[in-house]
């Protein structure tokens, strides 16, 4: 139906009219970009080591400079973003997905599994994030999927938790109860009633969780937990640095630039986001 | 007499409190006859949410049926295992709300909501949306079609509860229970609803389950009335027998605080003295007696039974 049309045009119009939505939004598109096409726009290969040119400036053969090994910064750049897209987008998609369904259960079912869940979604948010990090990594080796999975238990609680609140709040509702006065079934309520009203806070939060979630990557892969040496990252590229900063001070900078864009490319988008989707924000200018 | 399409026989329900046991509905009998419309009128508290969340058997969690049994066409709803009831429910049973403007889905357009309420038949979606259309036209809105695109927040009350009418009887139910559907709307707005209501009802042929606490729309509207006291039902009959010729003091009362029936101007409008009794701790004898001005010394002895034909009340003084 046209509907669905029709709220991505309103979304987008109202969009529109935010300059700073659009300049996160622009920059979004910009790091996709980039990153999708990573192959075609990086200079060099990013693995390629030139020891006769270590740590130089930036010149225009290397746009960047090249770190300790000779190897072009941009390169690895563009290529760590394919690291940082690929996590966010694993990791978030499926705590998403898994906090949803445990959310909905806890908001919506029994009181007892309600009980069990918010135990387990806090026991799970009480670790601090690095130590279990650092736990799992002792167990199964530095990798990437360890970083994922990190990632995935520590936010499903985060989703878990607003899903629940919404559900709860939701549930109460007369509409909710007129549907099970003409005969919904359970599913059916959830899917059909309370998904699409909690879908504008869980998209808001999904947004503005993809700077945090790439920041930890950086983060993890910063303390050698993630990415394995060569491949590079973000976090990767900014440990290199940061040994080698007496040397040169540009691998440092080329790898914390980007942490900053997509940290203010999604909040920006993620609040004009908001602002939009929140009908009781609406017209207000909302601020934050 | 053919049999009533809805039979409630010594329903009793109760809520499991803090205090204690509440008894909510005491030995409750009603009965609905196919295509006729019941008025149910009492004032708050008296149990008038409990009866039709018990009939549509959407009780609050601490809530227990003590006794009784509720005959749908035959079938005891109270046994009936919670699929069958749920297939009942929106599909032989339907309800009309009393806030329109909560009881829409903010975030669906109405013809996603009234597709939705079809999803029992196998017509296809554009099928299901030309019917959904066609209700719309039939509750009396302009230009169907076009609104069904729309979010419940492009209308207005009055719209809204129409919409909420349409949905309901789009399966077209045997029994339609309306909770207070015209007490969120302004005086106007309730005539076109209750004439409406009264149209469809004619087309469709669905008996009306119908609260209130406005006697007007009662007389306007239905066949039948049955007035409802601290959980007990105290009088029924027809509408024109109960309202003309009010047998229990406390239907007499209600009649006097009726402000469209004072005649002439005053600062204070008549009030029933007094307050409901508490259900946890019932006193003995008639419920109504503390408030009542008639009562004899029988009434705070013995609990007066439902006493007469058509048109029954349940009190001493006017048996005597």
């Amino acid at each position: 139906m046209s509907t669905r049309r029709a709220f991505f045009t309103e979304t987008f119009a109202s969009l529109k009219k935010d300059p700073l939505g659009i300049m996160g939004l622009a920059i979004i598109v910009l790091i996709l970009l980039v990153t999708i096409f990573a192959s075609i726009l990086s200079p060099y290969d990013p693995l390629e080591v030139d020891v006769y040119n270590r740590l130089a400036s930036p010149t225009w053969q290397h746009w960047l400079g090249t770190d300790q090994l000779g190897r072009d910064v941009l390169s690895r750049v563009l290529y760590g973003g394919r690291v940082a897209l690929k996590v966010s987008l694993v990791a978030i998609s499926v705590s998403m997905a898994l906090g949803m369904l445990l959310g909905m259960m806890a908001g919506f079912g029994p009181k007892w599994l309600d009980r069990i869940l918010v135990v387990c979604f806090d026991t799970l948010r009480s670790f601090p994030t690095i130590m279990f990090a650092l736990a799992i990594v002792a167990l199964t080796g530095p990798s990437l999927n360890t970083v994922i999975a990190v990632i995935i238990i520590t936010s499903i609680p985060v989703y878990g938790r607003i899903v629940r609140t919404q559900t709860q709040a939701l549930r109460e509702n007369d509409f909710i109860l007129a549907e099970h006065a003409l005969g919904a079934s359970t599913a059916r309520i959830l899917r059909d009633h309370i998904l699409p009203n909690i879908a504008a806070p869980l998209l808001i939060l999904a947004s503005m969780d993809v700077p945090a979630v790439v920041g930890m990557e950086a983060g993890l892969s910063f303390l050698g937990l993630g990415v394995s040496a060569p491949t590079p990252s973000w976090g990767s590229i900014l440990n290199d640095g940061y040994s080698y900063l007496r040397n040169s001070p540009w691998p440092l900078i080329a790898g914390g630039m980007p942490l900053i864009l997509v940290t203010l490319g999604f909040t920006f988008f993620g609040e004009s986001l908001r602002d939009i989707l929140d009908p009781k924000l609406r017209g207000k200018g909302g601020d934050s | 007499m053919t049999a009533p399409i809805l039979n409630i026989r010594n329903l009793s329900v109760s809520y499991q409190t803090k205090r204690g046991l509440l008894r909510a509905l005491r030995n409750i009998n009603l009965q609905i006859q196919a295509g006729r419309i019941i008025g149910i009128v009492g004032e708050s508290g008296c149990g008038k949410s409990t009866l039709i969340s018990a009939i549509i058997r959407l009780l609050a969690p601490n809530a227990r049926i003590d006794g009784g049994s509720i005959l749908f066409k035959g079938n005891d709803l109270l046994r009936l295992d919670p699929e069958a009831m749920r297939a009942l429910r929106g599909d032989e049973i339907s309800m009309v709300f009393q806030d329109p403007m909560t009881s829409l889905n903010p975030v669906l357009t109405i013809g996603r909501q009234m597709t939705d309420v079809q999803h029992r038949n196998n017509h296809s979606k554009a099928e299901k949306l030309s019917r959904a259309a066609r209700m719309l036209e039939r509750v009396g809105i302009a230009d169907a079609a076009e609104q069904l695109n729309r979010y419940p927040h492009h209308f207005s009350g009055g719209m809204r509860q129409r919409v909420a009418i349409a949905m309901a009887l789009m399966t077209k139910p045997g029994l339609l229970i309306a909770d207070e559907p015209t007490t969120a709307l302004d005086a106007t707005l309730e005539v076109q609803i209750i004439n409406r209501l009264r149209q469809l009802q004619g087309d469709v042929g669905c008996a009306i389950l119908f609260i209130s606490h406005h006697l007007g729309v009662i007389a306007e509207l239905c066949d039948e009335v049955v007035v409802m006291y601290a959980g007990e039902v105290v009088e029924s009959g027809t509408t024109r027998d109960v309202f003309r010729n009010p047998d229990h003091p406390y239907t007499r009362k209600l009649l006097e605080c009726d402000p469209a029936r004072i005649a002439e101007a005053t600062r204070n409008l008549p009030v029933i003295g007094g307050t409901l009794p508490d259900l946890v701790d019932l006193p003995g004898g008639c419920v109504f007696r503390p408030r009542c001005d008639r009562s004899i010394d029988i009434c705070r002895l013995e609990r007066p039974a439902l006493r007469g034909g058509n048109h029954c009340a349940a009190c001493h003084v006017a048996a005597q």
